[in-house]
């Protein structure tokens, strides 16, 4: 499944400094929807080259890091149980920096 | 800022951090002859400014840190016209209207105490987004005993900034720089006038010269 992912906020720093990633995604075999959990996972260990503890906390994002699927607030769609389709296009942006 | 935290390390330098800042910014408005100083603090960092006071028994800071608008007794009030937004609203909005973004975390404070009050506030806004919105509240309805003694406002004997003590902070954390004394202004008096800190200041005030670096008169800034 492609899907374009995009960090903002800082959290390209996590990705070798590349904003917006173009990328393949399978669901987990057996399974024939592929749910943000899983790409959650699977970003974490394709994607994220260094602090993965900025970017996920247990199951989920860092709270603070906002998730939108195709400019919509993924709370809205599901959160971890969205389910994602072909050409969307998931932004996370995080809300956490000095002032 | 690289200097100075060459010089004290890594720990309490939000501290030398905000203070310069702040006043920074108070004479950088009085040179420009403003009216009014308005900085971008949200809901998120009120939040955690109320919670943070709480942790560290502040009181005086508790009692204050809620107002949306502060100093309008002196030459150039302050106000937080973003008290009641979100940080998510704002993200949101620059995100959408695609403004330019900075998005600069602090590399000098990795361990900073409001790094924790900040986790603890984002876990919760997970849960229960109101509570950012009910903390707020609360800090807004906290009215301290008349029993506690809270501190005066007068001025800086050395530069004429406002201050509560008889040096101000900044005179106080600069002349630490000045003399290798990294721990001077740190850390809390025991009650308001201590032995502590009135031997400091005294010390401090006796002598005349040996800074390099000294806070620049506010006389002049018609203050």
């Amino acid at each position: 499944m492609r899907l374009t992912l995009e960090f903002g906020g800082g959290l390209d720093l996590l990705c070798n400094s590349v904003k917006i990633h173009h990328v393949d995604v399978d669901p987990k075999t057996g399974e024939d929807k592929l749910s943000m959990r899983d790409l959650l996972s699977w970003i974490k260990s394709n994607l994220i080259k260094e602090r993965p503890e900025m970017f996920v906390k247990g199951d989920s994002v860092r709270p603070g890091v906002l998730v939108l699927i195709n400019d919509c607030d993924w709370e809205l769609c599901g959160s971890l149980d969205a389910v994602l389709e072909e050409k969307d296009m998931v932004v996370f942006i995080s809300t956490l920096h000095g002032g | 800022m690289d200097e100075i935290v060459k010089t004290i390390g890594l720990k309490n330098n939000c501290t030398f951090c905000g203070v310069f800042r702040r006043q920074a910014l108070d004479r950088g408005a009085a040179l420009m002859r403003a009216d009014k100083l308005v900085t971008g603090h949200n809901a998120d960092d009120m939040a955690e400014t109320v919670l943070l006071n709480i942790l560290r028994g502040d009181i005086a800071r508790l009692s204050r840190c809620t107002f949306i608008i502060t100093g309008e007794d002196g030459p150039i009030p302050r106000c937080k016209p973003f008290k009641y937004t979100y940080e998510k609203e704002i993200v949101m909005y620059a995100y959408f209207k695609k403004l330019d973004y900075f998005s600069t975390e602090c590399i000098y404070s990795p361990n900073a105490y409001r790094g924790f009050a900040r986790e603890f506030i984002k876990d919760l806004e997970r849960i229960r987004p109101q509570a950012i919105l009910d903390i707020i509240r609360s800090g807004e309805n906290f009215r301290i005993s008349t029993s506690t003694k809270m501190p005066e406002q007068g001025t800086c004997e050395r530069c004429g900034y406002i201050s509560s003590q008889k040096l101000c902070k900044a005179c106080l954390l600069l002349e630490g720089l000045n003399r290798g004394l990294p721990k001077l202004g740190i850390g809390r008096s025991r009650g308001l006038n201590s032995a502590k800190e009135d031997g400091e200041q005294r010390m401090l005030r006796s002598e005349v010269k040996g800074s390099n670096l000294q806070s620049k008169q506010c006389g002049t800034l018609d203050f």
